[in-house]
C-alpha cells in the first residue's frame, strides 16, 4: 500500500513537497506514520500521544478531509496533508496556539457556577464536554480562513457548553463575549460537524447560541442590514 | 523573568497544583512538552473514588486503599486523601465538570477491589473532562502555559531547585526557566515497557528521570502495575468499569477462569499465566447489551473494531495484560517535598504512599486532585533565592543538545529501544525472578555504553522529533536500570510485584526502596514503613 505525504520544512527551497511511501498496511494511518519513521524515513515529523482518539494531537488531513490519525485506516492512495490554516511547523505539525487563544476570548470557561445538576442537565453538554481540541473544526472553516479573528467552532461549541451548563448563573457574560467575530460571522456551512471526530456539532451549538444572544436583546447585525428590506415606507 | 512557581506538565495534577498557586496569587506557570490538554490524564477511562453514598463510608475507602497496597501505603496520606475525596470531587462540580448523574446525584460504579461503588465518572471519559474543566478553570484564572518544551533537567545549586533548563521542541534551543519552587508534574513511566504500556506515547518519566540526575530520592520504582484488560494487539485499555458492568474474562474454550472484580495484580497474573500455557483470553462484553454499553463506554466499542477488528457486541475482545501505572516515582511527602529543596513534585510521577504497592483503580485521579492541589499550595511557602543569570545545568545542557547532533549513529536507538521494550515486559514485567533480571540489567548497562555510538539521522533544528525520543531513549535507559536494581533487590512478592523465585511476602521487606544518585551512581536501599 502507498501512501502520499505533503512535507514541509520552512529551511527547505521548495519548503513543501510531495512524498510516496510504501507501507505494509492494515492498521491505523498513525501506526503507518510510525512505521516510516522507525523503518523508512526519520525526518518524517508528526504528532501524536494517545493512540485512541482522546488526547487531540494527531489530527491531519486525508484527501482533503480532518481525520485523527490513530482512528484512521489508511486506504491505497491516500494523500495526507497538515492541518490547513492553522499554520504549519513542520510536515504534518501544526501550529495550535492561534486556534488555543480563541478560547480565553470566547469565555470558554466557567463564569459564575454553583454546584450539583440533575442527569437531564448532564446529558445536555454532554456531547459538547466529549471535546479534544484536535483543531479540526478550524482546519476546516472557510470563516477562519478569510478571518483570524474570527472566534471558531470549538472556542463557540465550549463557550455553549458553559451556556447550556445548568450550573452556570452568569450567561450573559459567554453571550457577551462570542458577539464579536464570533456566532453573528459563522456562515452555517457545518464543515465543522462533519469533520469533528467526537460527532460534535458546533454549528447546531452555534445557532443555539444566537438564540441565546437573542433572548438577551442582540440582533444578528448581517440581518440588520436588511431592516424593512432597505425600503422607506 | 524569576516565575513563583514552574509546574512541570499540564495534566490533572499540575493543573490541579497551578490553580490552586494561582488562587495563592502567585504567578504560576506551567510547562507542557505537547499542548496543555494533551496529557495521558486525557486517557483515564474509569472513574475518580469518593466515599459519597450511604452504602459507602470513608472508613471503607481507607481499608479497601490500605488492603490494596499491601502495607507499603503511609496510613496518614491514605486517611488525607480519602477524607478530602468528597470534596475533591465537590470542587471539580463546581468548577464545572460534567460527571454522569443518577437523579440529582453524581452516579458512582464499582470498580476493581473496591467494597461500594465508589467512582465517579463522566462516561468513560472521566480524566478527559475533568483534564478540561481544569484547563477553562486555568485559562479564567490567567495561568500562564508554555507549550512544546521538553523537560531536560532540575537546576540546582547549593542543594536547591533554581528551576529547569528545557528543550525548546521548535528551535531545539535550550531555555532555562527560573522559579522559586520547582513542581514536577509530569507523569508516570509507565510507558518504559513501550508497545507493552497502555500508556500513549511521552510516558517515560523525564520529570523522573530528571529528579534522580538532581540527586532526588526515588522510591518503590519496581512496583508497576499491569492492567488485566488491554487489546491484545495495540494495548489500548479497555477500562475496569467494563468488568464492573458485568464483561467476563474467559479463555479460548469460553470458560472464565478468575474473579473479575478482584485487584489488578491478582487478575494480571492470572492472565499472563493463561496465555504463557499458550492460550488466548478474551474480555467478553456481549451481556452488556448495546444500550448500557454506549451510553457508560462508548469509546471501547471504537477501539475494539478499531485495533482488534472485533465488535464487542458481537463476539469476545482478544486482550493480554499491558503495563498501565507506575505506583513508584519521586519520594514526597504529604505536602509534595521532594527530598532536594524547592523541588516538589505531585500525580503519577510522584511516590506519597497512597497507592503503595498496588493502585485501586480510581484512586490515581483522586491524587492527582488532591495532592496536586495540596502540592501547589506547600510549592507557594517556598521562598528560595533565585538569581537571574545563565546557570551552569544551562551551559551543560546547551552543549549536550549539540553534541547529539553530532553522534555517530552507527547503531540505531530506535531498534535497541524495541528490543528493550519486549526484554523488559517478558522478564522484568509481570511475573519477575532473579536470573532474568539480571540479565535485563546488564542489557540495559550495554545499551547505555552503547549510547554514544547511537544518534539521531534528522539533523534539523526545527521540531525535530528524533531528537526529542533520543533523549527520551536516555531516560528510558536511566529509568529501567533504576527499576530493574529495585526489583532485583526485592526478594519478595509484594501487591504488583511478583517474584517467582520468592513468591511471598515477606516481613521484613515491608519497606520502601530508595534509589538514588551520588556523583552519578545508582544506589539502592531500603526504608523502614
Amino acid at each position: 500500500m502507498r501512501l502520499r505525504i505533503r512535507r514541509y520544512h520552512p529551511h527547505f527551497e521548495p519548503p513543501s513537497i510531495d512524498m510516496e511511501y510504501e507501507i505494509s498496511g492494515g492498521g491505523t494511518l498513525l501506526e503507518a506514520l510510525e512505521e516510516i519513521k522507525q523503518k523508512r524515513d526519520r525526518t518524517l515529523s508528526f504528532s501524536s500521544m494517545c493512540r485512541s482518539g482522546v488526547c487531540g494531537s494527531c489530527a491531519v488531513r486525508v484527501n482533503g478531509k480532518e481525520e485523527l490519525a490513530c482512528t484512521y485506516k489508511p486506504k491505497d492512495g491516500d494523500y495526507i496533508e497538515p492541518l490547513s490554516v492553522v499554520g504549519v511547523l513542520r510536515d504534518l505539525i501544526g501550529d495550535f496556539n492561534s486556534s488555543l487563544a480563541t478560547l480565553k476570548k470566547a469565555h470558554a470557561y466557567p463564569v459564575q457556577m454553583h454546584s450539583g445538576m440533575s442527569e437531564e442537565d448532564e446529558r445536555q453538554i454532554e456531547r459538547q464536554s466529549d471535546c479534544i481540541l484536535c483543531v479540526s473544526c478550524y482546519s476546516s472553516c472557510p470563516v477562519y480562513e478569510t478571518n483570524p479573528s474570527f472566534l471558531g467552532p470549538f472556542a463557540l461549541s465550549r463557550a455553549y457548553r458553559y451556556v447550556a451548563d445548568s450550573r452556570e448563573e452568569n450567561k450573559k457574560a459567554h453571550i457577551d463575549a462570542v458577539l464579536q467575530n464570533g456566532i453573528w460571522d459563522c456562515t452555517l456551512c457545518g464543515n465543522c460537524t462533519a469533520v469533528c471526530p467526537q460527532g460534535i456539532d458546533p454549528k447546531n451549538d452555534i445557532v443555539l447560541l444566537q438564540s441565546w444572544a437573542a433572548k438577551f436583546g442582540h440582533l444578528n447585525p448581517n440581518l440588520g442590514n436588511f431592516g424593512s428590506f432597505g425600503l422607506e415606507f | 523573568m524569576i516565575y513563583d512557581v514552574a509546574i512541570i506538565g499540564s495534566g490533572i495534577a499540575g493543573l490541579s497544583a497551578a490553580l490552586r498557586a494561582k488562587e495563592l496569587g502567585k504567578d504560576v506557570v506551567v510547562v507542557t512538552k505537547k499542548y496543555p490538554t494533551q496529557a495521558q490524564s486525557s486517557m483515564a477511562q474509569g472513574g475518580i473514588n469518593a466515599a459519597l453514598s450511604e452504602e459507602d463510608s470513608v472508613e471503607a475507602h481507607i481499608a479497601d486503599t490500605l488492603r490494596s497496597a499491601a502495607g507499603l501505603s503511609d496510613e496518614g496520606v491514605v486517611r488525607y486523601v480519602c477524607e478530602s475525596a468528597p470534596e475533591a470531587i465537590a470542587w471539580l462540580d463546581y468548577l464545572g465538570t460534567p460527571f454522569s448523574r443518577k437523579g440529582a446525584s453524581i452516579a458512582q460504579r464499582p470498580l476493581g477491589g473496591a467494597s461500594a461503588a465508589r467512582a465517579c465518572y463522566a462516561q468513560d471519559y472521566t480524566g478527559l473532562k475533568i483534564l478540561h474543566t481544569l484547563y477553562d478553570n486555568c485559562l479564567k484564572a490567567g495561568v500562564k502555559f508554555m507549550s512544546e518544551k521538553f523537560l531536560l533537567n532540575i537546576i540546582i545549586e547549593d542543594n536547591i531547585a533554581k528551576g529547569v533548563t528545557l528543550l525548546n521542541i521548535r528551535t531545539s534551543q535550550v531555555e532555562q526557566l527560573l522559579s522559586k519552587a520547582v513542581v514536577l508534574a509530569s507523569g508516570g513511566y509507565a510507558k518504559i515497557y513501550g508497545a507493552f504500556s497502555t500508556n500513549g506515547y511521552g510516558s517515560y518519566g523525564e520529570g523522573l528521570a530528571a529528579a534522580m540526575r538532581a540527586g532526588a530520592v526515588l522510591s518503590d520504582l519496581e512496583f508497576v502495575q499491569f492492567h488485566p484488560t488491554a487489546l491484545a494487539k495495540s494495548s489500548i485499555l479497555i477500562s475496569e468499569a467494563a468488568r464492573g458492568l458485568g464483561a467476563k474474562i474467559v479463555d479460548g474454550k469460553g470458560e472464565r477462569f478468575c474473579d473479575e472484580l478482584a485487584t489488578r495484580d491478582e487478575l494480571a497474573r492470572a492472565i499472563w499465566a493463561k496465555i504463557e500455557e499458550g492460550q488466548e483470553v478474551y474480555l467478553d462484553m456481549r451481556g452488556l447489551g448495546e444500550e448500557l454499553l454506549m451510553r457508560e463506554l462508548p469509546q471501547e466499542r471504537k477501539l475494539a473494531r478499531i485495533y482488534e477488528g472485533v465488535d464487542p457486541l458481537q463476539e469476545p475482545v482478544p486482550i493480554r495484560s499491558a503495563a498501565h501505572y507506575s505506583m513508584g516515582g519521586i519520594d514526597v511527602d504529604i505536602d509534595g517535598k521532594t527530598s532536594i529543596k524547592g523541588l516538589f513534585a505531585c500525580g503519577e510521577c510522584a511516590n506519597a504512599k497512597l497507592h503503595g504497592a498496588n493502585r485501586l483503580g480510581g484512586n490515581s485521579l483522586l491524587e492527582t486532585v488532591v495532592l496536586g492541589r495540596r502540592t501547589g499550595e506547600s510549592a507557594t511557602m517556598c521562598h528560595n533565592e533565585v538569581e537571574e543569570k545563565t546557570y551552569e545545568r544551562t551551559r551543560i545542557d546547551t552543549d549536550f543538545v549539540r553534541a547529539v547532533f553530532g553522534l555517530p549513529n552507527q547503531i540505531d536507538f530506535m531498534e535497541r529501544q524495541e528490543f528493550l521494550h519486549k526484554v523488559l515486559y517478558n522478564n522484568a514485567g509481570i511475573v519477575r525472578e532473579e536470573l532474568a533480571m539480571k540479565g535485563v540489567l546488564s542489557l540495559i548497562r550495554q545499551h547505555q555504553r552503547e549510547l554514544a555510538f547511537m544518534g539521531i539521522r534528522d539533523k534539523s533544528p526545527i521540531y525535530n522529533t528524533e531528537l526529542v525520543r533520543f533523549i527520551e531513549y536516555g531516560n528510558i535507559l536511566e529509568l529501567a536500570e533504576a527499576m530493574v536494581v529495585a526489583a532485583l533487590q526485592r526478594n519478595e512478592s509484594r501487591g504488583a510485584h511478583y517474584r517467582k523465585d520468592h513468591p511471598e511476602p515477606k516481613e521484613h521487606f515491608k519497606a520502601h526502596s530508595h534509589v538514588w544518585k551520588e556523583d552519578g551512581v545508582l544506589c539502592a536501599d531500603f526504608k523502614e514503613v
